[in-house]
């Protein structure tokens, strides 16, 4: 296998990176780690974004990577803190599906994403093309995440964790997305964010916990 | 490179190694108090210590029977012979052909199964508690360990250790995603195996948290600084393979003897950052409950697996 | 090499012949007990290692047939020595030479007035699985396949006193048969209608893809359900146990060997055209029998069902290195597919050696103090210093720890499953690396199960109050295990002898053989593809460690001194340490139960706490009783039921029935 060039390198070790990161949040059990995962992930994101802006010489890569810096490792971590200490699940432990078995339910679905992205791989032209595989596979991740998880603040992560799945598939498939787009979607997370902790604070409130299996209680019968 | 060079090198790399393995515990040792604050009892400790159990009688329950008192002898030269393997100071030793890293794994699973054995000798509750706890953390971390292997062993198309330092160390420097998968597994198996913190406190004196202590809780005098001995050799051997796969620069040629002092100079340099990492690991960390490590462990041995899926998506 | 007067295929048929004749005669001597456990189980020895023999000098030379003057007048059996009959002759020989020498010993004794009637159903259990091996026609294969299933029925319920034993020998019937029908459907299948049933014409008959794919599905299922592979397995853990200790080994070492025999002829040689799909299939069966014996292995406290659950998962371990060459094969890269076959096969005859040097520890274990149940035993070390030294090595061997045998196979199916950046198929390759996880994850759980037993059975403390101290095994048990022990070591120290045969065999059944660098290391070194990539030197190993082991006691004797006295143990303050206080045996399998919950159908009955006489009791069952063969059982009875109703009573329903057929053939006559 000849070398690829260094810039391709580092993107394919910041996808790992990222594919350890939605790894790691999907076995975390405290609140905190998961944000201080979803900051680093955040970060990782960014830096990829600057490498690839760097590598094909498209300087709104740069704003891009920027932008999301400021808003996944600084500003929503930051909400996120304010969040959890205004409601005081700081430091909350979450009693978990068996973690194990949410692993390998987890490698199943990389091998799926991989087998799902192999094709797309082979003709897409962008130089971080087999890293499609990797964006896929962290999406369905944080989305198993939000299906395992029973505190509302950890389902909100896994949320935002999808969109920075999302975002990598973007990059490497069609080299960012266009500015209009990616400000929308990131002023819509912002906006989400927001109203999530506003809810919260409603639910918890009305039931005095923020574990979703009471909202069961509003079922018909 | 003749064939007298190269013996030479692997006499010189196998007593050079077993006699500075006690350095190292005492080195990790003297970091963790550092970091805690207290003045330690030095570098040296360990020896002392491997010296005053020598000179003691040794005692040995009713009802022990040969194979207890033979399970010293067999853990240490077991562990003589993996860092007669690993390539520590130069690659292409004659031992190396003898084992790859399947067998190295199979070595440690080998010391492993005696240990346990000789717990369950005496037939007291700590020792098969001992026993139980060790094959408990021992059925998970083993794969895991032979994951990661097998990542290093894909990347160059070999499971020979002098290969695999080969193709990482002397060629040209190429990020592996799939390495840092590895990594991430391998410290966690590094600590799991040798009784570390998270996973284990080796300065206990609580049987009930005990793993490996109350193994060996029977043991004294000779076979108890044999054990100890051993368990050095372990840490080492251990820190010696994940510098081979990880950061090879610098591992001579056998039968290169300028090579050899700069080998020597890295080696040191690697076992002390080393070391000082795993008593920063070892501080932060707090000890696990016992029924977290299987978890620890399990997330280990899906990381390594993972990282064989990587490279195959992303390196092959 | 082909002396004229004396070809091996016709000295195997003679010696198979000689095993009928010895149980013959053990039928006429039933009178007399005590000569038929003192010479006839000798004598057999001696006719197993001829067999041996004559499989190994077969290894390397070529094929024989023969046509038999028995069988029907138009259908005569037809028998062929080839290269893979001469490998599994050679394990059948050499493993039941040292299991007759310990029967010797096992049935004397204790001889009833049915030992010569087990003597004559063992006899015949060893000749029929010899004419399997040796059959060259689907006809002499059934024959030789069912009275093999017959006699070790027989064997099975020989203490037929207890209810249990008749209901595994039920079970083990009814599972041998479901297979031998699904096998003979695939000999139906294979022969395409040529109504020649000799294994040249099945050979030489093309088939379409659907046929060759519906010959292999019921090929594996038929020698899967043999074999003891996930799902047909529940027989296993029934069977093995009930049977006496001998035939337990005989039967986990040996028969189970047979299948694996059956599916590598059908598939490998007589459908010829190997596709990957069907080696898939074959993997992952393989890894999840293997894991799954494992697993329940590790539950249970009965040593032999603890054995036959390791058997269960040693073919799984097989399955899997027979997969991996399917796949290889069927994607075209054959080099690679051979190193598979010659791990699949190595692994074979390594358990044959240590499974069967397993049971017959089992055994003197149980002559000698009467117990199977391990939460039972302890201390046996003291009293059986023998047994116990060629258990453990059984032990070391099935964990796989080198430098003994166990290690060499599990080491080349890794290496082969390093093989897969060949293959192109991107499923294939996720695949092959989860396999060889699964496969690390077996070993490690072995481990753990062996250290389980070996030191709740023979070390630690005696948990059972003997009346008087248990005799060690007698010298011919001693001899049979000894026998095996050896085999161990001398298959994991001299590995590139046996690897080098397999080669020829699989050259011979395959046309690929490992490449031309592999065997040119010597026979010290272990090489399977280059010296650049993989390489192993056992003895290395055992020099090494026995080296360190001699000096380092001489120098610290030398430098310090080697005073020992002797005390008692730690007790932490309790001052009466009884037997109560070590680990039994489900209670060092605790950790393995508590994380893997789901696998594990597990009924607790727990005490109150308001309780005079607590009692806890704990069962692991399998799920599989629920989830398939309790629903097919059911199926079978409702459908049996309704057929029930053509058994009206009357006589006249009865005429009205041959009244019905007569009209049928006379109009289908026309």
């Amino acid at each position: 296998m000849p070398s690829l060039p260094l810039q391709s390198q580092l993107i394919n070790l910041f996808a790992a990176l990222l594919l350890l990161l939605a790894f790691a949040m999907l076995t975390q059990r405290r609140i905190l780690s998961l944000i201080r995962l979803f900051a680093a992930q955040g970060f990782v994101l960014a830096l990829s974004t600057l490498v690839v802006g760097y590598a094909t010489e498209q300087p709104d890569l740069y704003i891009s990577a920027g932008v999301t810096f400021v808003l996944k490792v600084v500003a929503l971590p930051w909400f996120l803190h304010w969040l959890i200490r205004k409601l005081n699940v700081q430091w909350d432990i979450e009693a978990m599906i068996n973690i194990p078995v949410q692993m390998l339910i987890g490698i199943v679905l990389v091998i799926f994403a991989f087998n799902l992205a192999a094709p797309i791989s082979e003709i897409a032209g962008t130089i971080t093309r087999s890293t499609l595989g990797i964006a896929m596979a962290s999406i369905l991740l944080s989305f198993l995440m939000m299906i395992t998880r029973r505190k509302a603040v950890s389902q909100v992560i896994g949320f935002l964790a999808m969109e920075n799945g999302l975002f990598f598939a973007a990059t490497s498939a069609t080299y960012g997305m266009p500015m209009v787009v990616e400000l929308g979607i990131l002023f819509d997370l912002l906006v989400a964010s927001l109203i999530f902790g506003v809810f919260f604070l409603h639910i918890r409130e009305t039931f005095e916990s923020l574990d979703i299996h009471h909202l069961e209680k509003l079922k018909e019968r | 490179m003749s064939q007298a060079s190269a013996v030479v090198f692997q006499i010189l790399q196998s007593v050079l190694v077993v006699l500075i393995a006690p350095l190292v515990l005492g080195w990790v040792n003297q970091c963790r108090a550092w970091l805690q604050n207290r003045s330690g009892p030095g570098i040296w400790q360990p020896y002392r210590v491997i010296k005053k159990l020598f000179h003691k009688d040794a005692v040995l329950a009713h009802n022990a029977s040969p194979l207890f008192w033979a399970t010293p002898y067999i853990l240490f030269g077991c562990m003589w012979l993996a860092v007669g393997i690993v390539p520590v100071l130069a690659t292409s030793l004659p031992f190396a052909p003898a084992a790859d890293v399947i067998a190295l794994v199979g070595l440690f699973a080998l010391a492993r199964v005696f240990i346990s054995l000789a717990g369950m000798d005496i037939g007291t509750s700590f020792g098969t508690l001992g026993a139980r706890r060790e094959m408990m953390i021992g059925f998970l971390a083993e794969p895991a360990m032979l994951m990661t292997l097998f990542t290093a062993s894909l990347i160059s198309h070999s499971t020979s250790l002098v290969t695999i330092v080969d193709t990482l160390g002397h060629r040209e420097f190429v990020i592996y995603p799939s390495m840092a998968f590895a990594a991430v597994a391998f410290v966690m198996v590094l600590l799991a195996e040798n009784a570390r913190i998270p996973i284990d406190n080796p300065a206990t004196h609580l049987e009930l948290t005990m793993i490996h202590e109350a193994m060996i809780l029977e043991y004294s005098a000779r076979h108890l600084a044999l054990i100890e001995w051993a368990a050095s050799l372990k840490l080492t051997a251990y820190i010696t393979i994940g510098i081979a796969l990880f950061v090879p620069w610098g591992i001579a040629q056998a039968g290169d003897w300028s090579g050899l002092l700069v080998s020597l100079g890295a080696l040191v340099v690697k076992l002390a950052l080393a070391g000082a990492g795993l008593a920063f690991l070892e501080t932060v960390s707090a000890k696990m409950r016992i029924f977290r490590a299987p978890e620890f462990l399990g997330t280990a041995f899906l990381f390594a697996t993972l990282g064989m899926l990587v490279h195959f998506l992303l390196e092959a | 090499m082909d002396l004229a007067l004396f070809r091996p295929v016709e000295a195997a048929v003679t010696i198979s012949v000689l095993w009928l004749g010895l149980g013959g005669a053990a039928l006429a001597l039933t009178r007399a007990p005590r000569a038929v456990t003192g010479w006839l189980y000798p004598v057999g020895a001696v006719v197993a290692l001829a067999l041996a023999l004559i499989g190994f000098w077969v290894m390397s030379a070529p094929a024989s047939s023969a046509v038999l003057p028995a069988g029907l007048p138009d259908l005569p059996f037809h028998v062929r020595l080839d290269a893979l009959s001469g490998f599994f002759l050679l394990l059948l020989g050499g493993v039941s030479f040292g299991i007759s020498l310990a029967a010797a010993g096992y049935f004397r004794g204790s001889e009833t007035q049915s030992s010569g009637l087990i003597c004559l159903q063992y006899h015949v259990f060893l000749a029929s699985m010899a004419f399997v091996l040796i059959a060259d026609d689907a006809y002499l294969f059934m024959v030789a396949w069912e009275s093999m299933a017959l006699s070790s029925y027989f064997l099975v319920t020989a203490e037929h006193h207890s209810e249990q034993n008749r209901r595994a020998g039920f079970l083990y019937l009814l599972v041998a048969h479901l297979g031998a029908i699904s096998i003979l459907l695939c000999f139906g299948v294979l022969h395409g209608g040529l109504g020649d049933y000799t294994f040249d014409a099945l050979r030489r008959a093309e088939l379409s893809a659907f046929w060759a794919s519906v010959a292999f599905a019921l090929a594996f299922f038929g020698f899967g359900a043999k074999a003891g592979m996930l799902p047909l397995h529940v027989w296993l853990p029934e069977a093995h146990p009930a049977a006496p200790s001998p035939v337990s080994a005989l039967m986990s070492g040996v028969m189970l060997k047979t299948a694996i025999y059956g599916m590598v002829r059908v598939i490998f040689d007589l459908i010829g055209d190997i596709r990957w799909e069907w080696g898939l299939t074959v993997l992952l069966f393989g890894a999840a029998t293997s894991l799954f014996g494992v697993l329940f292995a590790l539950m249970q406290h009965d040593l032999k069902r603890l054995l036959a659950y390791h058997s269960v998962e040693n073919i799984g371990i097989i399955l899997i290195g027979i997969g991996l060459s399917m796949v290889f094969f069927g994607s075209g890269h054959p080099a690679a597919g051979a190193l598979a076959l010659i791990a699949g096969l190595y692994h074979t005859l390594n358990h044959a050696v240590f499974k069967a040097l397993l049971f017959l520890g089992a055994g003197a274990i149980l002559k000698s103090t009467g117990l199977r149940n391990l939460n039972e035993m302890g201390g046996l070390i003291r009293y059986m210093p023998h047994t116990a030294l060629y258990f453990l090595i059984g032990a070391l061997a099935i964990s796989a720890l080198p430098p003994l045998n166990g290690f060499v196979s599990e080491w080349l199916t890794f290496q082969a499953s390093l093989q897969a950046p060949l293959l192109d198929n991107s499923v294939l390759r996720s695949l092959v690396p989860i396999v060889a996880a699964v496969l690390a994850l077996s070993g490690a759980l072995t481990g753990m199960c062996f250290v389980k037993v070996y030191g709740v059975a023979f070390l630690g403390q005696h948990r059972h109050e003997f009346i008087s101290d248990p005799r060690p095994a007698s010298p011919w048990e001693r001899a049979g295990m000894f026998w095996l022990a050896l085999a161990c070591f001398a298959l994991g120290l001299l590995p590139v002898f046996m690897v080098g045969e397999l080669n020829n065999v699989t050259r011979a059944l395959t046309g690929a053989g490992l490449p031309e660098q592999a065997m040119a290391s010597g026979w010290l070194w272990l090489v399977p593809t280059s010296a650049a990539q993989a390489s192993y030197g056992p003895i290395i190993f055992l020099l090494v460690i026995v080296a360190v082991f001699a000096a380092t006691f001489l120098v610290v004797r030398l430098i310090y001194h080697g005073r020992l006295r002797r005390a008692d143990p730690w007790d932490c303050g309790f001052p009466a340490q009884t037997s109560r206080m070590e680990d039994t045996a489900d209670g060092f399998g605790q950790p393995i139960r508590h994380i893997f919950a789901p696998v594990y159908l597990i009924h607790r009955e727990i005490p109150r706490p308001e309780d005079p006489r607590p009692v806890f009791r704990q069962e692991v069952e399998d799920r599989h009783w629920y989830w398939m063969y309790q629903p097919v059982a059911r199926f079978v009875e409702f459908l049996s039921g309704h057929f029930g109703r053509l058994q009206q009573g009357r006589i006249s329903v009865y005429l009205l029935y041959s009244f019905l057929t007569l009209i049928a053939l006379l109009v289908f006559a026309q």
